[in-house]
């Protein structure tokens, strides 16, 4: 039976098992890789994306149970790479091997869309589910401060200066 | 010593592109493999429309190097990075040379080369533009992609004169002068990052990521146990599960790093194979491996430090005199764990195989080696083979082995014609990894009223067969302190293992260094002096000591460790009860690093570092500053996960932990807020940033565990003496 969801603001049928993971659906089925397999488990982030605005573990959703929600992936983020966080990202050269950095960036938006103004801390808390092999927290943690700088009106290279 | 030449070849492209390529080659080269001639199809192509495309050869892991080495093109070229192009070469090392990336060699084995490259191309563009205007090459320079005559006010692109400037002759290489460093306009700068508005958008660059149409994606099951061998399966009913196309066992070719034995299912799609391997059942033959466990080299290890070591591996004087009769000496073991890569895209290749021709696009750190594997394993000609390096999601060693390359290759020469992929989850990735091999230490040594530590005795209990070490788990004869001291002896007793082991990060570093320089530290508490102190004079004067491979720069290691007691306000600050400032050095990889931590440990042994400073000397220039830094910082992060909770533990022949619950790496709350990080630029050629930041974090933060709490780490991780992250 298909599943409907809404994916990154268009209506998306699939006719897949009931328990197949969104995950695999997106990388597999519809083709949007930009969301990463990294453990399976819930443990690292990498598969992160929004349903109905709030970061979930794709890895560990079974399709059904997204029928009729609202899903967006990083490729829904801005196709263009326009988002303040994707920009901030940008600006400080925040990855290394860049394989975390969808998830990253998608519990960043989810935080972002709630708090406009998060500490150190509202950032450690949003961001605890996301791994970095790479180790690149403390550009992530400085690149949401920058973002949130930039929601604020500032360029990037001056909101980066002002620091 | 044999030295280097340099071969260059310039040629013209239909359409008008001038292309430069060049290889560096030993004066004389070597009998065997003589290189072919060059096809000058590498590293530079000027279009006529000024778009300059440079091939990134080195495979991309996160390091950096695909935006690295073109910039070092681009700086002797003086392009406008704006108009340059950068695209990942495939495998071809009659063309590109050496394309492997590890150890930190990618820099310093392109150096040279690129910078003559660049600057030959340039001379060439020159040359054309003077003998068009008539005039003087002297009196040229170049800006931005453009030659200018600055007397006349022309100006002409690189595009524009590219055809003609093909068309010369070579210049004579004595002509050609790379820049002097102080007129970088490009090295030093932190250029934007290839790739990286792809990697913000979730664009499909990863390995992981790449697909072909018609293709069938693989699982593959290997025997838990390391060198068993699947001997059936269910594979009639796993063959009637959804969407799978394919199940079948492979006998492998008894060598685990090439082929293991398992059972391939392949389906339409990854997760309907990965399904079906819930129902599959195997009856393997374990092999002798199964009476291996962690417990079981632990216990032994216990019994062989009460035994004399089986050989040894350097004795310089009499240390075990010097230590019986010593007034205050230090006797101590340590002991670290199996720990795996755990980059964060598991491993995954894939591979097609059409009329006795194999084409492959895999994540490889040694995509020649890789290519030699699968030719052997899969009875191929090695020209009958393809390989196309996709990024990679981390590297950190893990790479450097091509078992899923291998794997992958034999699965599609099994389904003719189809191209496959294989990908493993992420307990096949840990399950399955070439380990950083545990170790034990034995560590004795005496020091003198004055400060000199008098005498050094390390019963190094490691891995392997006789005095042979398994990959990556030995020391070399010339690690620090040798050459350093008087009375000074490694000697080492080894334990056999048919665990997997291989480089991680830093190799044999990563776990050495920490001995060491916990063990300075306590031979410097035993003496009474300030760790900072006791090693500087323990480094001694500012001289080259040892000789050969074993050569260490005293004077750079002095520099980095002075600098960074400086910016660590080393001495000079008031800490609060609970915090301690620790400090560690280490050469490895060509590069100098000192590191000093400040740590908070509170009575339940809850640890936080507050902050950590490097200091670092890999040369004469930092080509890419942010990405350097980034680099540091890393490595320092992982360290830490290295320290806390990673350990890798053998049950009846396998490995007992599978995901990332049981083999933990630091969280965001658990980073040093801050990490500042220090260049001392020295006259060296520069070499590589990816390792040797390592080493010295996990001294530096046990060290200043003890100055904090009192309690000396000598087990790694951590946790299994009770310690966690604040
Ligand atoms: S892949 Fe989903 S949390 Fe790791
Ligand atoms: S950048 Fe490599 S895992 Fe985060």
């Amino acid at each position: 039976m298909a599943i409907t969801m809404t994916l990154n603001g268009k209506a998306v049928s699939v006719d897949v098992p009931q328990n197949m993971p969104l995950l695999w659906v997106l990388r597999d089925e519809l083709e949007m890789c930009g969301t990463k397999f990294g453990c399976g488990i819930g443990q690292c982030g990498a598969c992160t994306v929004h349903q109905d605005g709030q970061p979930i573990r794709s890895c560990l959703t079974p399709v059904a149970s997204v029928a009729g929600k609202k899903i967006t992936t990083i490729e829904g983020l801005s196709p263009e790479g326009a988002h303040a966080l994707q920009k901030a990202w940008m600006e400080l050269d925040v990855p290394q091997c860049g394989y975390c950095q969808a998830g990253q960036l998608m519990s960043a938006a989810a935080l972002l869309a709630k708090n406009s103004n998060p500490t150190d801390a509202d950032i450690e808390n949003a961001m605890d589910g996301n791994l970095c092999r790479c180790g690149t927290y403390i550009r992530i943690k400085k690149a949401v401060h920058l973002a949130v700088r930039m929601l604020n009106g500032s360029s990037p290279s001056e909101a980066n200066n002002n620091e | 010593m044999n030295s280097r030449r340099f071969f260059l070849r310039v040629s013209l492209l239909s359409g008008g592109a001038m292309l430069i390529g060049g290889h560096e080659a030993l004066a004389q080269p070597p009998q065997r493999g003589q290189a072919k001639p060059l096809d000058p199809n590498a590293f530079v192509k000027i279009a006529p429309d000024g778009v300059v495309t440079l091939t990134g050869k080195n495979p991309e892991m996160g390091q950096g190097i695909k935006t690295a080495l073109p910039m070092i093109l681009a700086e002797e070229l003086d392009l406008d990075w704006k108009m340059v192009r950068v695209v990942q070469g495939d495998l071809d090392e009659v063309k590109f040379g050496s394309q492997s990336a590890g150890g930190s060699r990618s820099t310093p084995n392109n150096w040279d080369l690129l910078r003559r490259v660049g600057a030959t191309a340039r001379l060439m563009l020159v040359q054309a533009a003077a003998n068009e205007w008539n005039v003087p090459v002297a009196e040229c320079s170049t800006e931005l992609g453009k030659v200018y005559h600055k007397a006349s006010g022309k100006s002409v692109a690189y595009g524009e004169i590219a055809a003609k400037a093909s068309a010369l002759p070579m210049p004579n290489p004595d002509q050609v002068k790379p820049k002097e460093s102080k007129d970088y306009k490009i090295i030093g700068k932190s250029m934007p990052t290839i790739d990286l508005p792809a990697m913000v958008t979730g664009k499909p660059i990863y390995s992981i990521d790449f697909k072909l149409p018609g293709m069938l994606f693989a699982v593959y099951e290997k025997c838990p146990v390391f060198g068993g061998k699947a001997v059936s399966a269910n594979l009639d009913e796993i063959r009637k599960m959804p969407r799978v196309t394919h199940a079948f066992i492979v006998e492998g070719n008894g060598d685990v790093s090439s082929l293991a034995s398992g059972v391939a299912i392949v389906a339409e799609k990854w997760w309907y194979a990965n399904e079906a391997r819930k129902k599959l059942r195997v009856v393997w033959e374990e092999g002798p491996t199964v009476t291996h466990t962690s417990v079981g080299y632990n216990a032994k290890a216990a019994e062989l430090f009460n035994a004399k070591p089986a050989f040894a591996i350097r004795k310089d004087g009499d240390p075990e005199a010097v230590i019986a009769s010593a007034a205050k000496k230090v006797d101590v073991k340590y002991t670290f764990p199996f720990i795996s890569h755990a980059q964060l895209e598991p491993g995954n290749c894939a591979a097609r195989y059409v009329d006795g021709k194999l084409e492959v696009w895999a994540p490889s750190q040694t995509p020649g080696r890789g290519l030699q594997m699968a030719a052997l394993a899969l009875s191929l000609k090695p020209a009958d083979i393809t390989i196309h390096q996709l990024r990679t999601g981390g590297g950190f060693g893990r790479r450097l082995a091509n078992d899923y390359l291998v794997e992958a290759s034999w699965i599609a020469k099994q389904i003719p014609n189809t191209p496959i992929k294989l990908l493993w989850t992420r307990e096949d990735d840990m399950r399955h990894d070439f380990y950083r091999p545990g170790g034990y230490q034995h560590m004795r040594g005496a020091v003198d009223d004055k400060g000199n530590i008098t005498a050094w005795h390390d019963h190094f209990v490691s891995f392997g067969e006789g005095e042979k070490f398994v990959p990556s788990s030995n020391i070399s004869p010339g690690e620090f302190p040798a050459n350093f001291l008087q009375n000074f002896a490694v000697e080492a007793t080894l334990i056999p293992t048919a665990v997997p082991t291989g480089p991680l990060r830093a190799p044999r570093s990563n776990s050495l260094a920490w001995v060491i320089h916990s063990f300075i530290d306590e031979l410097a508490y035993a003496a009474g002096k300030d760790p900072v102190q006791f090693r500087l004079n323990l480094l001694g004067e500012p001289r080259m000591v040892g000789k050969g491979m074993e050569s260490y720069d005293a004077a750079r290691m002095r520099a980095v460790l002075e600098k960074a007691a400086e910016v660590s306000g080393w001495g000079k600050r008031k800490l609060p009860k609970g915090t301690g400032l620790g400090v560690g050095f280490h050469y490895s990889h060509s590069g100098y690093f000192a590191e000093v931590a400040e740590v908070s440990v509170d009575a339940q042994k809850r640890v936080k570092v507050n902050k950590v400073w490097a200091v670092g000397d890999v040369g004469s220039e930092i080509i890419h500053p942010s990405s350097a830094k980034n680099q540091v910082e890393g490595a320092i992060i992982d360290g830490l996960s290295e320290m806390m909770n990673q350990e890798i533990t053998i049950d009846k022949g396998h490995t007992v932990q599978s995901n990332y619950h049981q083999h933990q790496m630091v969280r965001m709350k658990q980073a040093p807020p801050e990490i500042e990080v220090h260049f001392v630029k020295s006259k060296n050629s520069p070499t590589g940033l990816g390792e040797p930041p390592l080493p010295p974090l996990l001294p530096a933060v046990a060290n200043a565990i003890f100055a904090a709490s009192g309690i000396r780490v000598r087990t790694l991780p951590m946790a299994k003496e009770g310690f966690k992250w604040a």
